[in-house]
């Protein structure tokens, strides 16, 4: 029975590389929140940073966070869906697809440094835009839209063939088809992989500490006129986000409550991004119930 | 990117220019009556000058609500290479520009707002309080590399240096090695990042800010000279610094305005005491760029 | 234009119609070309930046070489790293990268595995509803936070463990491993699930105990999957920056053992990048570094395509 022993061998085994992996997870999800969940308060979450010690409150941060991953999603979305139609509809089996697919993957695979060092080169250095909201979004576009623009594809793809021959045939156009048709379908998976990408840009830092800035200047939250530029809304102002934040407080900060700052911020950082994936996965469930109760 | 809110900040600077009736700025008044004064103030540079040019710049925003004054780090490089490109109104430096190649230093205009004093900082194990200037070379040249050779405890030495390039490096190593070459060893590029290392490895030496001593650490006087803010005044403490603002050509209007508020009596023997750095005006030795010290 | 072909070919059009039909696009085809005309300028942006971000990274990465005249040999393998006087040898922080990427991989590729055998074979039920979501969750923890618990935890820990000051190579590997094992069990967990449920079934019938099967059918049948997986974990490894800033220790020498500081091309950019000026030496030569890790994920995207031909041909066969 030589091979059962090594079945049962192998199964503990496996069971044990579980154990550890689970405890691993365990033990981080708590050592952040353990540490961190203390220090959060209202006025944590709401405060402003002092600008010398980088003691205080992360408000600010979180604005910049969300705002940054708002206008990042409304310019990546746009773009990533056309691509992936493109790549899923359009795109025929030859070497200038397959070309096109190994530029998209290089995008995806380029570290968030050289990403965040692009963008400085290219917006703060060469268009002369300086540390901003903008050049923030974009650096972050560069680093989403290769992760969205496959989660799209693959939605699209994911789609069976006869609602497609069912559009075709019903007189409608390819691309009505797509958007009429294809796309509501496609929905619940594309709504999950937007979620789960922004959970990714929310806690992204590398790539924003030469674009969108290492300060957080603080705005006047009466003012919502983009113009201005005292504006939370103005993309031209340096935005320093709740991840870069982190980093900063550990490396630069002069508050002697650094440790409790970084742990509180974190926590925050984490909770926000759990609420994402549970986000997306509530969210998605809902659309595909709707949109397979809708095509009962 | 925004062409709006760009245009808007061009009509700004146009109007300010055009009614250039911005209060001429005394130095010595701390009266906040230049309420014509507007327009946007960009500084960039030195992570160890942006806490200070942070908190007074709020202060000055908040007397002068028209002017959008915003404050970045990004390292001293940064801030001399976008000045000198004309990117940004002001580079913050802690190093003259003439130490860095490749920056026209005589296109650029030095203003001195802060001196800022540097110490060799241990772990508290070592049992080291005070180093011969001699010994903290070698230790640094990694010809010794132990405490028990210099009257500590027998344990081996853990050098954290500074980035190279860095300000911080530059002057420790003008004012310790004068020309010798530092041992490799680890390289930390922030001061918060080295204050937690020193605090936390036994053995370890760096050298540190006078603002980010804390009582986790151990400050060496050098020579039996303790790192005081008298003893750098006098120069009886040689590793010190100046922290810079350098600007390109005739400053507009706000920005002299800024300049002239780092300079007064309210910033000077106000945030920048409390922050730990040393008024300019408390000094009474000047030093150039290249070194030479001469009593004012 | 199927769709124009099957109107024009309608039996009952009238001559003028066709010519109608003939001279204008109908509104369906107006309509695709609309369509294509956006999708096709979407995938042009993306080409774009592409292009621009190889082009512009290539060309300061090599003014290292054309305009301080610095030759490639040296700089590849030269082991004295001071660009401030001059001397630029890359090759500490290539072997550092190199070192904490493959001694990650190979750390993490057998607890990856195991999870992933776990969550679709052992206890799929259990797998799906617990272990997904916390293994998603974990690839959404920002890097940065991962640097700051290997601060505060990883490096104490390999301390008191194995001695020295605790940064070092072992304590990038040990960080880099868990922030990599969520990619690479979540990517095999899509490889297993996709073999083919017949493989598992006709293996079981033949009496194969279910180790067996595992072993010998499901992970051969999967193993371009998890090769991707891997390299994608080790592209992931090589290119993070911060998490690995804060505990190799940043030191630009050659490193001798596994408790020694290190550096990696990423942390030596991120920190030194602030301290040099536009178009000198030094700036170059950290564009340079950032050239090489360009170069390196090209490389990772590579044997990713090479792997999943193979993979494809084994199935064709």
């Amino acid at each position: 029975m030589n091979a059962k022993r090594k079945d049962f061998l192998a199964t503990i085994m496996i069971n044990l590389i579980v154990a550890v992996v689970v405890g691993i997870l365990v033990f981080l999800l708590a050592y952040i929140l353990i540490s961190g969940l203390p220090h959060v308060s209202w006025s944590f979450l709401t405060g402003t940073t002092d600008a010398f010690s980088g003691a205080g409150g992360i408000g600010v941060q979180l604005f910049n966070s969300f705002y940054l991953l708002v206008l990042t999603m409304v310019i990546s979305i746009p773009i990533s869906l056309g691509a992936g139609i493109y790549l899923a509809e359009y795109a025929k089996d030859n070497w200038r697809t397959s070309l096109i697919r190994s530029a998209i993957e290089v995008l995806s695979s380029l570290p968030s440094v050289v990403v965040g060092l692009f963008g400085f080169l290219l917006f703060v250095v060469q268009f002369k835009i300086g540390f901003s909201v903008i050049s923030g979004a974009i650096a972050l576009t560069f680093f989403n839209l290769p992760l969205l623009t496959r989660n799209i594809e693959e939605s699209l793809s994911a789609v069976s063939r006869s609602q497609r021959e069912a559009g075709l045939s019903l007189g409608l156009s390819k691309w009505k088809t797509e958007i009429g048709i294809i796309l509501p379908v496609a929905l619940p998976g594309i709504v999950t992989g937007v979620v789960l990408s922004a959970g990714r840009v929310f806690g992204e830092a590398a790539a924003l500490i030469y674009t969108a800035g290492q300060s957080a200047p603080v705005t006047n939250f009466a003012d919502w006129n983009p113009m201005d530029a005292a504006s939370p809304l103005n993309p031209l102002r340096p935005a320093e986000t709740l991840a870069v934040h982190i980093w900063k407080v550990n490396t630069e900060g002069l508050a002697s409550n650094a440790a409790q700052l970084s742990a509180a911020a974190s926590a925050v950082l984490i909770i926000a991004v759990l609420i994402f994936n549970l986000g997306a996965r509530v969210l998605g469930m809902y659309l595909y119930r709707r949109v397979t109760a809708s095509n009962k | 990117m925004n062409k709006g809110s760009k245009l808007a900040m061009g009509i700004a600077a146009i109007s300010l220019l055009l009614v250039g009736c911005g209060k001429a700025t005394s130095s010595t008044s701390s009266k906040s009556s230049s309420a014509a004064l507007s327009g946007k103030v960009t500084a960039v540079g030195s992570t160890a000058l942006q806490p200070l040019a942070a908190k007074a710049g709020s202060n000055f925003m908040t007397k002068n609500g028209k002017v959008n004054l915003t404050v970045q780090g990004g390292g001293s490089g940064t801030g001399l290479s976008q000045v000198q490109s004309g990117a940004v109104s002001i580079g913050n430096s802690d190093i003259f520009a003439e130490e860095k190649d490749g920056i026209k230093a005589d296109k650029l205009t030095d203003h001195k707002v802060a001196v800022v004093g540097m110490a060799p900082v241990v772990n508290k194990d070592t049992g080291v309080k005070n180093l011969k200037m001699a010994q903290l070379k070698q230790i640094f040249m990694g010809k010794i590399t132990n405490w028990k050779e210099v009257g500590g405890k027998n344990q081996k030495i853990v050098i954290i240096n500074r980035a190279q390039g860095s300000g911080t490096r530059a002057t420790f190593e003008n004012a310790v090695l004068k020309g010798a070459t530092a041992v490799k060893s680890q390289e930390q590029d922030s001061n918060g990042a080295v204050q937690k290392i020193v605090a936390t490895t036994p053995g370890a030496i760096s050298y540190l800010a006078f603002s980010y001593f804390t009582n986790k650490l151990q400050a060496v006087s050098i020579d039996n000279v303790t790192p005081t803010d008298n003893n750098v005044e006098t120069n009886k403490w040689k590793v010190w610094s100046y922290e810079h603002m350098y600007t390109k050509g005739t400053p507009d209007k706000a920005t002299a305005a800024f300049l002239s508020y780092m300079n007064s009596k309210t910033v000077q023997n106000g945030l920048v005491k409390d922050m730990g750095y040393i008024s300019i005006h408390d000094m009474k030795v000047t030093k150039n760029a290249k070194g030479v010290v001469t009593q004012n | 234009m199927e769709q124009t072909h099957s109107q024009l070919r309608k039996p009952d059009a009238q001559p003028n119609e066709w010519a109608v039909r003939l001279h204008h696009a109908t509104r369906a085809t107006r309509e695709d070309w609309l369509g294509k005309a956006i999708s096709y300028l979407c995938i042009g942006v993306i080409i774009l930046v592409v292009a621009s971000m190889l082009w512009f990274i290539t060309s300061k990465g090599i003014a290292t070489f054309t305009q301080n005249h610095v030759s490639l040999g040296k700089f590849l393998t030269g082991t004295n790293w001071a660009p401030d006087q001059g001397q630029i040898g890359a090759l500490p922080m290539i072997v550092g990268s190199f070192a904490v990427t493959f001694a990650a991989a190979l750390v993490a590729t057998p607890f990856a595995v195991g999870t992933a055998i776990f969550m679709t074979e052992i206890s799929p039920n259990r797998g799906r509803k617990l272990l997904q979501p916390v293994i998603e969750l974990l690839v959404g923890i920002p890097s940065v936070v991962y640097g700051f618990i290997g601060l505060a935890v990883v490096v104490p820990f390999m301390r008191h463990l194995v001695g020295g000051s605790g940064f070092g190579i072992i304590s990038a590997t040990f960080v880099l491993f868990v922030m990599v094992l969520p990619t690479i069990t979540s990517m095999t967990v899509d490889s297993l699930r996709s073999v083919p449920r017949y493989y598992k079934e006709a293996s079981l019938a033949l009496g194969a105990t279910r180790w067996q099967t595992v072993s010998r059918v499901i992970l051969r049948s999967a193993t371009p999957g998890i090769l991707t997986a891997v390299i994608f974990g080790m592209a992931r490894a090589f290119g993070e920056a911060l998490a690995v800033q804060m505990v190799i220790g940043n030191a630009a020498i050659m490193p001798k053992n596994l408790i020694s500081p290190a550096s990696t091309l990423t942390s030596q950019l991120t920190s030194g990048i602030g301290d040099t000026i536009d178009g000198t030496l030094p700036n170059n030569a950290l564009w340079s570094l950032a050239l090489i890790l360009l170069l390196m994920s090209l490389v990772f995207n590579a044997l990713v395509r090479i792997i999943a031909k193979r993979g494809q041909l084994k199935h064709e066969r």
